[in-house]
């Protein structure tokens, strides 16, 4: 499924990264902690957290992530979207909290 | 109960492995009260932020805290490094955590707006070099 | 849903008393930040965390969870398995993945917990 698919049917706001809403994304991966994300994301997983440290960019440029879902209307630093949008990643947000996106995509893709 | 109750806990800093238990000591005088159980709950979740912000910032602190027939008052003092700019530190989101204290869990950047949230009365002073003070009062209605 | 249903849809090994698995459980909370825990509204949620540490165990007693479900197979240390009993919060041990686990439970109808 493509990312845009995704994007519209759960009505995420688009942050960083709009030129790849036509990449495919493989799976779904949920974690809050990096080395969780480094050691078992595959490549073209969207990847659901409520973490917004600066260095979820540059984990999921080095996974080859197709975006991250940032959940729970978490407020995300200046300086962490200009790193997205300069790293080409895309970056999304939702009010929803992490179990329901996840509940959500699971019937789009698996159900 | 007509008279003050009041009762002290040691916080050593890095400690994760006892992290939460000078709270939960707090929460079984609260619910030994009879105090109810929303109010207990916010007022266990106000003390735990603060006890894991001694754990995590600072090489040891202290919470005390005092129970009257109306509220509760908790005051967790540390002596830590201080905080340079509150106004950035209650922002949602501003952490300064260490990478392994994200791989634990803790660093959010929802600490001390998690204190505020839960307590009726927030009050922060801290001292560069020296420590920080927390203290919050929760009305029992 | 009670506990037994979610054991039975995450096919988890369950660390508890059999009656524990009696109990209902309203809506569920995925996450790996404790701070996030505290600051959403869930009491009498399920916790679904990747996280094996003993102040996950607090976190979910201060938080007032019922039960924490631990994914990918991850085996909880003695020591939380002993806090666990102790603060009388039953465990289950699932080998799917949160996103996985997350979407068999809500395809099952558990909502996710109240966000305020
Ligand atoms: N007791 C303390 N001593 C020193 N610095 C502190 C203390 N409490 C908070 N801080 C500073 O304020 C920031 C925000 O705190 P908080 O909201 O609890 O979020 P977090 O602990 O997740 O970073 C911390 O990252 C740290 O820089
Ligand atoms: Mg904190």
């Amino acid at each position: 499924m493509k990312l845009s698919s995704i994007v519209e049917s759960i009505s995420l706001e688009v942050k960083t990264g709009k030129n790849n809403l036509q990449n495919d994304v493989t799976g779904v991966y949920i974690s809050d902690l990096l080395s969780d994300v480094m050691a078992n994301s595959k490549e073209g997983n969207i990847w659901i957290t409520l973490q917004t440290h600066l260095n979820i960019v540059a984990v999921a440029g080095l996974k080859n992530l197709s975006g991250i879902i940032i959940v729970g209307n978490r407020q995300i630093q200046q300086d962490v979207l200009q790193k997205a949008e300069s790293e080409k990643i895309t970056v999304m947000s939702t009010p929803l909290p992490a179990f329901e996106v996840a509940g959500k995509l699971y019937q789009l893709l698996n159900g | 109960m007509d008279e003050t109750i009041e009762g002290s806990f040691q916080i050593i800093g890095g400690n994760f492995a006892n992290a939460g238990e000078a709270s939960m000591q707090l929460k079984s005088k609260l619910v030994e009260l009879g105090i109810d159980e929303a109010i207990i709950r916010r007022a266990a979740i106000a003390t735990f932020e603060a006890e894991m912000n001694v754990i995590i910032y600072a090489a040891a602190g202290r919470l005390q805290y005092y129970i009257t027939p109306h509220e509760v008052t908790i005051k967790i003092d540390d002596m830590g490094p201080g905080i340079e700019n509150i106004e950035l530190a209650m922002q949602e989101g501003y952490s300064t955590a260490p990478d392994w204290v994200r791989e634990m869990g803790w660093g959010a950047g929802m600490g001390l707006p998690n204190m505020k949230k839960n307590s009726d009365e927030f009050k922060i002073d801290s001292v560069v070099g020296e420590g920080t003070t927390v203290k919050m009062i929760i009305h029992f209605s | 849903m009670t506990l037994k249903d979610v054991a039975e849809i995450l096919e988890a090994d369950v660390i508890a008393d059999a009656d524990d698995l009696n109990i209902t459980i309203k809506n569920a909370c995925s996450a790996d930040m404790m701070s996030a825990v505290l600051y959403y509204h869930t009491p009498d949620s399920l916790l679904i965390t990747g996280l094996t540490q003993p102040h996950v165990i607090r976190t979910a007693e201060i938080a007032g969870i019922k039960s924490i479900v631990f994914v990918l197979d991850k085996k909880p240390g003695d020591d939380i398995i002993a806090l666990a009993r102790q603060k009388k919060i039953p465990i289950l041990c699932t080998r799917f993945c949160m996103y996985t686990a997350s979407g068999k439970l809500y395809a099952a109808g558990l909502p996710g917990c109240l966000f305020k």
